[in-house]
């Protein structure tokens, strides 16, 4: 296994975790993100710990009328496709303005799906490759603190979990990721528990690991698994009474 | 707010941290408030921290280029990942201090210093230029024969963010050190030893500070880069791994540190070290970094943390001065588990610590009886006219930091160069630098 590996979304502390990871492993890499002037430090990086190829794109997940020529122009179907394209916002702004709510939906449910619809499509021609979506816990359970980005991330995990019955039978793997806080640009500033938050080295090591044994769901910290079921167990009349 | 320390664990200070993942980010800070650069922490004391803004400089840890041993990278980047990439390809670090996990900021700006200060200088003499944003924003590429690159080493992040910087490594033909013990038993013996050996590469001493000077054991660690002739058949040249990491409960007993059990764990440690003395040939990783193994290991003092106190002495009055420093520590019955003695070749720099002599490094529990003894240590250091190393203070006053004429004139180019409002610790505030 050396072909290609492409990051979608390839300017987050976390992608950068992601493509050392498999340039480690000897892959060469695409990253693609908007304005890609960004990612000529990453692509340096790549080439001197690892001496791997980087190629670099111009992508934007916002334009879906984009996405086929996008994956059209790519000088070769990579071997595994990772998006981790994604946006935050705050809760506070998506109640107060639709329409930031709306593009919060769009980062991290539309963008996403639409490109990895058209990969899709193409390694199911090719009749083989791996997918991997970095979706989030938040997604597992809609809560009042950050529902907006959560119910955008439970839409892209059900995509990926349609997309994985779908190919499974046509030799293409697709890898859902269930990060719970990493420690990136995103959890700046939030108070977040330690042993729930991971490096994102160990997001990439764990999306490597992933790949490679054809894991269907991953939570990078495995405490999370359990800590999602006992949220999504609690009865909804007494789940409206918290706050989490 | 994070509650941040140094390697010491002491003091604390509720900072508020902002991560740095690229140049852009960093422009933002310095617009935004006072702040303080932050590599991985490994100071023992207050450099890194600056309750306001503290930078964290990990997060721009790209290397961006490399060629015969001239690598260009980000300041947030690691020894240890230097090493990792490097050394399979045969170049290693030209100094390093006693852990891989600093950043190549944290030793730009301490100017650390390794086992081979009397042959290759401090971390500098590696340095061929340095990136740093300044006051305004603006970033300056600074290199030898500038005043800035000057105080910018050793400049303990006082003058602006070390962005990137261009550093040389030095060509090695294994991962392996040839290395020869030997037990000494006072602090003459092994000043007299240090003097002898002038052309070994690498050397430090492990010597016993509670038993007073003239028992000063100690055991004086040479080394050399091995060269394939000296492996034994079927050994690798080169070896790097990671290694995993050993746990530490968190906190030993205090008694563990004082009067006779820190008296009998030096004693075991000698005695170890003489029942091993003589050549051997041991990894990098063992003979550089062998306290690295440890995870968490600062935490072995508990919650109230500890501080080091290290000190340089001029060659001529390095052995009186180390006698009394070690009589005094005898005396007082608070120990230091283990100090670390090394020497030193010519200062180089405006304002970095190492001066031609030697250097005595030393850990104490952070308690008002130890804080006291470093008080009479201080007093005895200046009477030797030597110097302190400002990557292990913690507690000094100012007066004894002005002692240094240095100290001085470093606050005055930084008032006069507008630094001093940007850029400031806890550290620089308690010492008015
Ligand atoms: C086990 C151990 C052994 C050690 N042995 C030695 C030794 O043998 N020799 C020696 O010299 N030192 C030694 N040290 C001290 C250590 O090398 C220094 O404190 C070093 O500066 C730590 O680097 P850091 O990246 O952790 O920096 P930090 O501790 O985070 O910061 C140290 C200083 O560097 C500044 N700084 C960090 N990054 C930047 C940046 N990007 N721009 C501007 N300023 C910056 C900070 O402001 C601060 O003043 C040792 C420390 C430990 C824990």
């Amino acid at each position: 296994m050396n072909g290609p590996v492409l990051i979608l979304g390839a300017a987050s502390g976390m992608a950068r975790a992601v493509a050392r990871s498999f340039a480690q492993a000897g892959h060469p890499i695409q990253l693609a993100a908007r304005n890609v002037a960004r990612l000529e430090d990453d692509a340096a990086d790549l080439r001197t710990r690892y001496g791997t190829e980087v190629t670099l794109y111009e992508f934007d997940a916002l334009a879906l009328d984009s996405h086929a020529a996008f994956v059209a122009a790519l000088p070769a179907l990579p071997e595994v496709a990772i998006c981790a394209v994604g946006a935050m916002g705050t809760q506070k702004g998506s109640e107060a303005d639709p329409l930031a709510a709306s593009h919060v939906m769009r980062s991290n449910f539309e963008g996403p799906a639409s490109v990895l619809a058209h990969l899709a499509n193409a390694m199911e021609t090719r009749g083989s490759g791996t997918l991997v979506g970095i979706s989030s816990v938040a997604g597992d359970r809609g809560r009042a603190s950050n529902y907006v980005y959560g119910s955008a991330k439970a839409g892209f995990t059900a995509f990926l979990s349609g997309l994985r019955n779908r190919l499974a039978k046509k030799g293409v793997h697709v890898v859902t990721v269930l990060p719970g806080f990493v420690k990136t640009a995103m959890t700046e500033g939030m108070d977040t528990p330690a042993p729930l938050t991971a490096e994102p080295e160990e997001v990439g090591a764990a999306i490597l690991k992933a790949v490679t044994r054809k894991t269907n769901v991953i939570y990078t910290r495995p405490i999370w698994r359990i800590v999602m079921a006992v949220i999504r167990n609690i009865p909804e009349p007494l789940f409206k009474k918290t706050s989490i | 707010m994070t509650e941040l320390s140094g390697w010491g664990r002491f003091p604390r200070v509720d900072c508020r941290v902002v991560t740095a993942r690229n140049e852009a980010d960093v422009r933002a800070a310095v617009l935004e408030a006072p702040l303080i650069a932050r590599g991985n922490g490994r100071a023992y004391g207050d450099a890194a921290l600056n309750a306001g803004q503290t930078l964290d400089m990990t997060g721009m840890d790209r290397m961006l280029s490399f060629d015969e041993g001239v690598l260009v990278a980000e300041a947030g980047v690691l020894l240890s990942d230097i090493i990792h990439t490097f050394l399979p390809r045969g170049w290693f670090p030209m100094v390093t201090p006693g852990t891989k996990l600093v950043s190549l900021g944290g030793a730009i700006a301490a100017d650390v210093h390794g086992k081979n200060h009397h042959i290759d200088g401090s971390f500098r003499s590696c340095v061929d230029w340095i990136d740093l944003m300044g006051p305004d924003e603006v970033v300056t590429r600074v290199s030898t024969g500038d005043d800035m690159f000057d105080w910018t080493n050793g400049g303990m992040g006082l003058t602006g963010v070390i962005l990137r910087a261009q550093i040389r490594l030095r060509r090695v033909e294994t991962s392996w050190i040839v290395q020869e013990s030997r037990a000494l038993t006072s602090l003459a013996d092994t000043i007299a030893a240090f003097e002898d050996t002038m052309d070994v590469p690498y050397s430090v001493a492990w010597i016993d500070c509670a038993d007073g000077p003239h028992h000063g054991h100690s055991i004086l660690l040479l080394g050399r880069h091995a060269v394939p002739q000296d492996l034994p058949m079927r050994k690798p040249e080169f070896k790097v791994r990671h290694k995993p990491k050993i746990p530490v409960p968190f906190g030993v007993p205090a008694f563990v540190f004082k009067g006779f059990m820190l008296r009998m764990l030096n004693s075991a440690y000698w005695r170890l070290g003489k029942f091993r003395a003589g050549e051997a040939l041991v990894d990098w990783d063992t003979y550089f970094y062998p306290l690295d193994g440890l995870l968490n290991w600062n935490r072995l003092y508990g919650k109230r943390g500890f501080v080091q106190f290290q000190c340089a002495l001029p060659k001529d009055t390095a052995s009186e001065g180390m006698e009394e420093i070690m009589r005094t520590i005898a005396a007082s019955g608070e120990g230091s588990v283990l100090s670390v003695l090394k020497r030193f070749g010519p200062q180089s720099g405006h304002f970095s610590f190492p001066m031609a002599g030697y250097t005595l490094a030393m850990d104490f529990p952070a308690n008002e009886r130890s804080l006291a003894l470093m008080e009479q240590l201080d007093a005895i250091t200046l009477a030797h006219k030597g110097r302190f190393y400002l990557a292990k203070d913690a507690r000094m006053p100012e007066a004894v930091a002005k002692a240094d004429s240095r100290a001085e004139a470093f606050a005055a180019m930084r008032a006069k160069a507008g630094l001093k409002k940007r850029f400031t610790s806890v550290q620089s505030e308690r010492l008015g630098l």
